[in-house]
């Protein structure tokens, strides 16, 4: 990322951000509500453009939003089994014993907790084999126990060669660079609390 | 785009997706039309073609908004997104899904539902092609509504208002098709029509659908 410039509905919001993020380098993005990290992460995942500055990614990224992505009716299997074969990945074994979802499998998606939708939604960065994760606030409903677990997860795909982007408001155990991108907030900026989830809503 | 298709017609069988809605609605329209009307056969003949067309218009209006709205509630839209798959190939496969599981069901039923409306054989036949040819229209149009109005709170209103008037030239043409069958009068033209104007969406309309979706996204 070279001297990024980003705006939502007419609104400056990061200006100048230069950072990079190589393979097993963990970014996280902190920052107040609205202070652009969910725009930033959309950016990242080419689905909003950037407004000013260039934004170069090498690697095809998986995101993870607000919105886990569960189809209701399907089983936590063929949720996940419907990403592997649009993402040309063979197996969900990996991701299913990561995340501990094997007694779920067979459940449709509509039972499950907020904690365990969230489970499955991040069980879908695994099952992409992408070598980026763009993950937006990822340890929003899951329980202490999963929250390891899910450094477990980032660490280990680190460790592979993978890279991270975390917007978060908590401390993980994670070796990484943090980003507070209420530095970056341009000065002429109206000043307006702008949800950031209205950019998922 | 197989595994979405897939993906698709699956969740539109099982609870809640919505499979049924636009084949009972065809039902109802059509068999309420005669009692409207009466039982004057001859009235029936000369009208019953456009009943079935408006009617399975209608019944594919009903269902378009869910094409993409639903995806984009849960989020699967912005994955697919970020997926390995173009944007166009998302709604294609998502267009023939809908077709499968609306037009294709609509075209095997309006035979039998024309029986109802004391159509004769070869106007049945130029009805059954009709909607066989022009369905797919009807289901990229819609698409390409639905992708339109995304994220705007009930924007069924907006939708429809958006894509009937594109659905008028497959209505034309189809009922036009039905009319001159039931008339013993030659209907290759608005059947050929018809099919151009199928092949005419299915050429615009995924990559005007993709673009639409990317600045929706946004």
């Amino acid at each position: 990322m070279r001297d990024i410039g980003l705006t939502r509905g007419g609104v400056g919001l990061i200006s100048g951000l230069t950072c990079d993020v190589g393979a097993g380098d963990c970014l996280f993005l902190r920052g107040r509500n609205g202070a652009g990290k969910t725009t930033l992460l959309r950016a990242m995942a080419g689905l909003t453009p950037v407004g000013s500055g260039t934004l170069t990614v090498d690697a095809p990224p998986a995101f993870s939003g607000h919105a886990d992505g569960l189809k209701a009716s399907l089983t936590v299997a063929e949720n996940l089994e419907v990403w592997a074969s649009l993402y040309g990945t063979v197996s969900i074994d990996a991701a299913v014993s990561a995340w501990a979802l094997t007694p779920l499998l067979d459940r449709p998606a509509a039972v499950l907790s907020a904690g365990q939708k969230r489970r499955v939604g991040l069980a879908r960065l695994l099952v992409t084999g992408c070598k980026l994760w763009l993950m937006d606030e990822p340890t929003t409903a899951l329980d202490a126990g999963f929250v390891k677990d899910f450094e477990q997860v980032v660490r280990a795909h680190l460790a592979k060669g993978g890279a991270a982007v975390i917007s978060t408001h908590l401390d993980l155990g994670v070796q990484g660079q943090t980003i507070n991108l209420d530095e970056y907030r341009p000065d002429d900026a109206a000043v307006t609390l702008e949800d950031d989830w209205a950019g998922v809503m | 785009m197989i595994a979405l298709l897939l993906r698709d017609l699956k969740l539109a069988v099982r609870s809640g997706g919505g499979f049924g809605l636009a084949l009972v609605f065809f039902l109802i329209v059509v068999t309420l039309a005669p009692l409207a009307i009466g039982s004057d056969t001859t009235t029936l003949t000369a009208i019953g073609p456009g009943i079935l067309w408006l009617g399975a218009l209608l019944a594919c209006l009903l269902s378009v908004d869910r094409i993409f709205g639903l995806d984009f509630e849960d989020g699967s839209l912005d994955v697919l997104a970020t997926a390995p798959i173009p944007q166009e190939s998302v709604f294609l496969a998502k267009s023939a899904a809908h077709w499968m599981t609306t037009g294709l069901p609509l075209t095997l039923m309006a035979p039998v539902l024309g029986l109802l409306l004391n159509l004769p054989a070869p106007a049945l036949l130029a009805v059954t092609i009709g909607l066989a040819l022009g369905t797919p229209a009807l289901s990229l149009i819609g698409a390409f509504g639905g992708a339109l109005t995304l994220g705007v709170k009930r924007g069924g209103l907006l939708l429809s208002l958006l894509v009937l008037p594109l659905y008028i030239p497959t209505l034309i043409f189809g009922a036009e098709a039905a009319r001159r069958a039931a008339h013993d009068l030659p209907y290759q033209t608005p059947i050929v029509f018809l099919a151009a104007i199928t092949l005419f969406a299915a050429a615009i309309f995924p990559f005007a659908g993709a673009a639409v979706l990317r600045i929706n996204l946004r």
